[in-house]
């Protein structure tokens, strides 16, 4: 076990995100590439090792007529004018396709409409490690930035030498390069015809500041939103070809049950219908949908099943199961400051699984084409789910390409490969492409689960408020956020591994939500044995500038100290620090003490990720992560028993509706001074912990389980609050 | 039951070839390639495969194509008129009411078919009215404001 410094101390808030990369041979010759995209002007973005963070690929040295192999972005301005920029994120409703364009248009100095991104093609694309963690506005949109600096350079030498003028004088406006002095001016289409010439940038080109930004900084709709209003843009499961099978799987009747015989004859005897059995993977392949409900149906298969963890005794298991933690974060004496502390408290706090639940549940489209295998899937991580590929099949990396085509949303979810990997089997079989789209019964059964968990907390306080020792204990939740923003002398904070009796991986803000539960929970408790005020008890307790501006944002927003929570309404606050993001959030709940029912009458969130993007992006963004936050705070929990999920439909898993969301405000803390950070994520950690202490202050019932409502109403309401 | 073999769908008259009792929302989507019409749940309780049945909204997934035979059927590929977006899918791009938009055509037909029935809904109308669409990106409050909008420009335009 290690104990090291609080600034080198590093968690793993990634543990269930990362996986090691492969290893990426970038092997596209300039001349193989201008014939790829067409003749034009190119820039690639070379990453050197360290600065890009996760982005770039690794790989192999290049000839002097390749491009460079560590590529993290490419743009080409073709001879129409268009520009095309090439990046492996992708897009599934955090609207990074407009983000990302903006930040181009900026420094290449374009309008938007001409621009097209082309997203999350492992053949088309540089290798990214996939679109997680909100790293693509810190990480991504400075790359593209740059690449799109370096074009419009070499854009102005390209008119520079053709007017034999000082590259220095001449400007780039709106698609044009210019020249005041004489007052010519030439398109940059005209400059890029007939030209195959490419240029690779290291990634420290200077950048328009944000306070100079003319494109970015301001809202900007959607820049296909014109293909969702009218039902044109094709997600996976509506990608279509004559040829196309449709695939289903026969699932197992528990998980991690074996298959012990398979009667096939009815189902193959269907006409057109493949029954693939490959191990314990059972399918089928047939020409339509109902046909291949038919088949599956027609199957007789036998299970084994394996012993499972009852769901009742999932928290105990946790606990006793917990491998030795890896990591520790330790300062000042524990054992000291706990024994001189004036007040103590210990709570303990769980957390169950949740699903992610996206609209668009998995679904991958695959055809085998003279030995090489495409798949179209939705997918957060294309590279990824291509690796899986071919470790599945046993290919070389260049017999597999993945597309993504922009998907119904991921949150966490779509990271693996699965309907990918099953399609693909199942097209090898049938000698033709097939598409497999997963039920709803089996995206919340067989996708993966946010790990369940359970916090162990124990402080100490002076009586003047002064936090003095905190221990932190999260037992298979994860490490994300883990870390206490405030000053605490003593201190110790655990995360400890447990092999999970479900399938889980990462989530929207990962183990963040579960963190700042217990955290802000325990604080807001903590506030209450001091009798202090929730928010000045914070305050006393918090050096950091940033954090503090959003806690007081988001409290002056609601009005935080005029309106008095009172024994049918209750204010609560939360928030915290992470992934960049600073986030405060103030909940307000009105409860009716007839039926124990309560309600979040009003959200308010004060976000800061330093420069702000797309302000109008932003906030939507922030509002929808509120409400998804809504459902795993009151209601959301998946139910299992033998190894089965019980809860496996939208109408026995209740997630937010229309009449759960209350208005929900928020507040920018735009910070141009500050890089600008992602904000898929952060924005949903303060939710629960503030309306669990507003349901405190309400009735001084402390709910430390999430969900805190899974019933819809309080457990029993104290009539003496 | 018997097959079914012409549909009439955004006025026009479509030659399908189902069993009666296959679902609406499977014909839509795997014979006639009108694929704006989504799948999320097949159990009524997501809306994304909303469709207008002689003006009403319904599901199709729950809807065999049997039922919406010799019935005027409105998918979201047939709103737009001439070019024009119609009001609604006007005002969700207004209000930049989707995130991923995977929901987004259940919500538009849903919208349509309420305020042709009740051209100025409340705010708690509209919710209560597309309370069994989901939207699992959260953007129901800009949703509301898209309905809305459309509404306002409804009753101007008279
Ligand atoms: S797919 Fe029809 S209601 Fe969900
Ligand atoms: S925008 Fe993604 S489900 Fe509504």
């Amino acid at each position: 076990m290690t104990s090291k410094p609080y600034d080198e101390f590093v968690f793993e808030p990634e543990r269930y995100e990362l996986r090691s990369p492969p290893a990426y041979y970038f092997d596209l010759d300039r001349r193989e590439f201008f014939r790829v995209v067409g003749a034009g002007v190119a820039v690639a973005l070379v990453c050197r090792s360290g600065l890009a963070g996760q982005e770039p690929g690794r790989g192999r040295r290049g000839s002097q007529e390749s491009l460079p192999k560590e590529i993290g972005a490419w743009l080409h301005v073709g001879e129409s004018g268009e520009v095309t920029v090439f990046t492996g994120k992708v897009e599934m409703g955090q609207n990074i396709r407009t983000s990302l364009a903006q930040a181009v248009a900026e420094e290449l100095r374009v309008p938007v409409a001409s621009i097209r991104l082309v997203m999350g093609d492992t053949d088309l694309t540089p290798f990214d490690m996939g679109t997680f963690g909100s790293r693509t506005t810190p990480t991504m949109s400075p790359q593209l930035r740059r690449v799109a600096a370096a074009a419009r350079d070499l854009l102005v030498e390209l008119a520079a030498k053709r007017w034999n003028a000082k590259p220095g004088k001449l400007k780039a406006e709106d698609g044009k390069i210019s020249d005041p002095a004489s007052g010519r001016s030439i398109e940059y289409k005209e400059l890029a015809t007939g030209q195959a010439l490419a240029k690779a940038v290291i990634d420290d080109e200077p950048l328009t500041p944000p306070t100079e930004w003319k494109v970015t900084g301001k809202s900007l709709s959607k820049v296909n939103g014109a293909d969702f209003v009218t039902g044109k843009h094709r997600y996976t499961p509506d990608l279509k070809g004559p040829e196309i099978l449709h695939g289903k799987v026969l699932r197992p009747p528990s998980f991690g049950a074996a298959l012990t015989s398979l009667g096939a004859r009815a189902a193959e005897a269907m006409p057109g219908v493949t029954v693939v059995r490959d191990g314990n993977f059972v399918g089928v392949a047939a020409k339509s949908e109902p046909e291949a409900t038919r088949a599956v149906a027609a199957l007789k298969a036998e299970w084994k099943p394996v012993p499972q963890i009852p769901r009742r005794e999932l928290f105990d298991y946790l606990k006793k199961n917990a491998r030795p933690s890896e990591d520790r974060q330790e300062t000042g004496s524990l054992a000291s400051a706990l024994s001189s502390a004036d007040h103590r408290l210990e709570a303990t706090y769980t957390v169950e699984y949740i699903a992610h639940a996206p609209l668009e549940p998995r679904a991958a489209v695959a055809e085998w084409r003279d030995g090489k295998l495409t798949v179209w899937t939705g997918t957060q991580r294309p590279f990824g789910v291509r690796d899986e590929l071919v470790e599945a099949f046993r290919l070389p990396l260049d017999r597999v390409r993945v597309i993504m085509p922009d998907t119904g949303a991921g949150f966490g979810g779509k990271h693996t490969g699965d309907a990918a990997i099953e399609a693909a089997r199942l097209a090898k079989a049938a000698g033709r492409p097939v598409k497999l789209v997963w039920t709803r019964e089996e995206e919340f059964t067989w996708a993966y689960f946010r790990p369940a968990g359970v916090i162990e907390v124990r402080s100490g306080a002076h009586a003047d408020g002064t936090l003095t020792a905190w221990e932190f204990h999260n037992y298979n939740s994860g490490g994300a956020g883990i870390r206490t923003p405030y000053e605490v002398g003593s201190q110790r904070i655990e995360f400890h591994p447990v092999d999970s009796p479900l399938r889980q991986g990462s989530y929207r803000a990962l183990a963040a939500t579960a963190n700042h539960f217990a955290r802000e929970s325990h604080m807001d408790d903590v506030a209450h044995q001091l009798k202090m005020d929730p928010l000045e008890f914070r305050l006393k307790n918090l050096k950091d500038d940033r954090l503090r501006a959003v806690f007081q944002a988001a409290a002056k927003q609601i009005g935080w100290g005029g309106a008095k929570s009172s024994s049918g309404r209750g204010f609560g606050i939360g928030g915290g620090f992470e992934k960049g993001g600073y986030v405060a959030t103030c909940a307000e709940v009105t409860l009716d003490r007839a039926t124990g029912s309560v309600r979040v009458v009003r959200v308010v969130t004060a976000f800061d990720c330093g420069a702000v993007v797309n302000p109008d992006g932003l906030k939507n963004q922030i509002a929808g992560a509120n409400v998804m936050g809504l459902g795993g705070a009151l209601f959301e929990a998946i139910d299992f028993e033998n190894g089965r999920v019980l809860n496996n439909l939208f109408s026995l898993y209740r997630v937010p509706r229309f009449s759960d969301v209350p208005p929900i405000e928020v507040v920018l803390v735009d910070r141009k001074d500050q890089p600008s950070a992602g904000a898929g994520e952060t924005p949903l950690v303060g939710l629960a912990p503030a309306i669990g202490n507003a349901i405190f202050a309400a009735t001084s019932i402390r709910l430390r389980s999430l969900p805190m409502l899974p019933e819809g109403k309080l457990p029993k309401v104290n009539p003496g609050a | 039951m018997a097959k079914v073999t012409e549909l009439r769908i955004n006025g026009k008259r479509l030659a399908v070839e189902a069993e009666g009792e296959t679902s609406l929302l499977t014909v839509l989507r795997d014979q006639l390639d009108l694929t704006g019409t989504k799948y999320g749940c097949g159990e009524g309780q997501c809306g994304a495969c909303t469709v207008l049945i002689n003006g009403n909204p319904r599901r199709s997934c729950l809807t065999p194509v049997s039922a919406a035979e010799k019935k005027e059927i409105t998918t979201i590929e047939g709103l737009a008129t001439g070019g024009y977006l119609h009001r609604v899918q006007q005002a969700f791009l207004d209000e930049e009411a989707l995130q991923c938009g995977y929901c987004t055509s259940g919500m538009i037909m849903t919208a349509v078919a309420l305020l042709r029935t009740h051209p100025q809904p409340s705010d708690e109308e509209i919710a209560r009215f597309m309370e069994g669409n989901l939207c699992r990106c959260g953007t129901y409050p800009r949703i509301v404001a898209a309905v809305r909008r459309a509404a306002e420009r409804q009753r101007k335009s008279g």
